[in-house]
């Protein structure tokens, strides 16, 4: 009897020393150890490569704040709809998944300056569309990822069009060449990489000109609120990379064009 | 800590989603439920040529997950030509159909081996006294096994039912809008977790109860005769004290 007691309490003491030290460690972060939330469908920014790791301009940016702030890594695999919970309750720090800056996102997290910009576009069969106007699609079935500025885009702007909501970026231009859609809205620079340039994208084009819908807020690397020292030092890192030219090695092996945040400024 | 205010906001959504879920269980357990029986009576036949291809449809079934099998069905069948260019692809083309098509398939899978269990499971007696009577076998599954099996199989069947229930949350990764997408977009809108799935899980342990207590209903009248009889045995007994006096 005594001996349950005792036990129990030996069992308390050790889990309440244990819960002083878990509070200890998380109370001063010195950011030597950081963990970054990366997606994983968004080539070329972020993929799974052949060889099953992960790989792109997303992960090479984080890969290179890292080295900056020469700080032990570790990158988190998370799917999209669940990336700003995730960063939330603490399953990694910061998010480096090509996240639009957008003033809805800025009451959950807080950004990093932009580290880069790209337009979106429509892309349909060559030929099927001439522009991309509501007028236009009326009637039509626009593929568009779910919980995104698009997906808001195309909600307020094309009320007349049918809109087929997706799970992951690379699935736009997967019902697209399925038919389950007839024109896709994606980022101008996946729907080259992932679609276009591709044999599976033989036969479709883009449509219209580019569309700038963050208002050249760009994308930016998302970090818990009030994380300002975090911020601080990738801000920091961020800049140094773009000043050094690593920042250019690094789009060159992506993109044929400038793809730099604040370009037109 | 709850905030009440987005669960109330959302209640639509999850109601719309609601319908999805129940919609496709629906259509999902009666296509497996009236397919299940003929491949049963199959699936326990001495002729092999009849029961082997029965035996290999479930063992592959049962052996793949059912999100492995909606993958192949909506976006393999995609890329398949004979598909793609054929009526069939009005079909696949629909989200609902490829949902309806693995699900219906996988649950048939499950249901012919819990009916052609309980086939096998019948007494040896019961077979015996249809035979005497001059039975023919149409007879004889049509109003000794098949009534009786169907009947005991209602536990199991049972099961089977609240496990798709629960299995219906796939469909949410081929863009349909059930209850579980809802319970993501929640997530993923107002970024919050118990809001969003605790919301949903009070809807499937809802369902599930609802389900769990129509089948004990259905268990109650269906397999009244296998149940102690302890008030008919006394009335028997007392009946049979009052011959012998």
């Amino acid at each position: 009897m005594s001996f349950a007691i005792n036990s129990t309490r030996r069992t308390l003491v050790l889990l309440l020393a244990g819960l002083a030290t878990a509070a200890v460690f998380a109370q001063a972060p010195d950011w030597k150890k950081i963990r970054i939330g990366v997606e994983g469908n968004y080539p070329p920014f972020s993929q799974i490569a052949p060889d099953g790791k992960l790989a792109g301009f997303d992960i090479d940016i984080a890969n290179a704040i890292c080295a900056q702030l020469k700080a032990d890594c570790q990158l988190v695999q998370q799917e999209w709809d669940g990336m700003i919970p995730a960063l939330n309750v603490r399953k990694f720090d910061a998010i480096v998944a090509s996240m639009t800056i957008s003033e809805e996102r800025k009451k959950a997290v807080d950004f990093s300056d932009p580290y880069y910009d790209v337009p979106s576009r429509w892309v349909a069969k060559a030929g099927a569309f001439k522009d991309a106007t509501p007028e236009s699609l009326r009637g039509k079935k626009i593929a568009v990822i779910r919980n995104s500025p698009r997906a808001k885009f195309v909600g307020e702007q094309y009320k007349g069009s049918e809109t087929l909501l997706v799970n992951k970026e690379t699935d736009v231009y997967m019902e697209l060449a399925a038919g389950r859609a007839d024109i896709g809205f994606g980022s101008s620079v996946v729907s080259g990489e992932a679609f276009l340039k591709k044999p599976e994208g033989k036969g479709y084009a883009q449509v219209g000109p580019a569309v700038n819908l963050g208002g050249g807020a760009g994308v930016g690397i998302a970090i818990r609120k009030g994380d300002d020292a975090l911020r601080e030092k990738i801000n920091g890192a961020l800049k140094a990379i773009l000043a050094d030219g690593r920042y250019k090695t690094m789009a060159n092996k992506y993109f044929d064009f400038d793809v730099s945040p604040n370009r037109n400024q | 800590m709850i905030d009440w205010s987005i669960i109330a906001g959302s209640l639509p959504d999850f109601l719309a989603g609601l319908k999805v879920t129940l919609g496709l269980l629906a259509i999902s357990l009666a296509t497996g439920l009236l397919l299940s029986v003929p491949l049963a009576v199959a699936r326990v036949s001495s002729n092999p040529w009849v029961s082997r291809p029965v035996w290999l449809y479930t063992y592959v079934i049962r052996g793949t997950p059912l999100l492995v099998q909606l993958f192949i069905v909506y976006y393999g069948f995609a890329q398949i030509d004979f598909v793609r260019h054929s009526a069939l692809w009005d079909l696949f083309k629909n989200a609902w159909f490829c949902a309806w098509f693995a699900f219906a398939l996988n649950t048939t899978a499950y249901t012919t081996e819990i009916i052609a269990g309980a086939l096998k499971a019948t007494p040896h007696g019961e077979i015996e006294a249809a035979r005497s009577v001059g039975m023919s076998s149409f007879s004889l599954y049509a109003r000794i096994l098949l009534p009786s099996a169907l009947r005991r199989a209602l536990p199991q069947y049972g099961n089977e039912a609240v496990g798709m229930m629960h299995a219906t949350a796939i469909a949410s990764t081929v863009t349909l809008v059930d209850l579980t997408r809802v319970a993501r977009d929640v997530y993923a809108n107002h970024l919050v977790t118990v809001e969003a799935f605790g919301t949903v899980a009070i809807f499937y342990f809802v369902l599930t109860f609802a389900l769990v207590g129509l089948f004990k209903v259905a268990e109650h009248y269906g397999l009244r005769h296998l149940r102690a009889q302890t008030e008919r045995s006394t009335v028997a007994i007392s009946g049979a004290e009052m011959k012998t006096k």
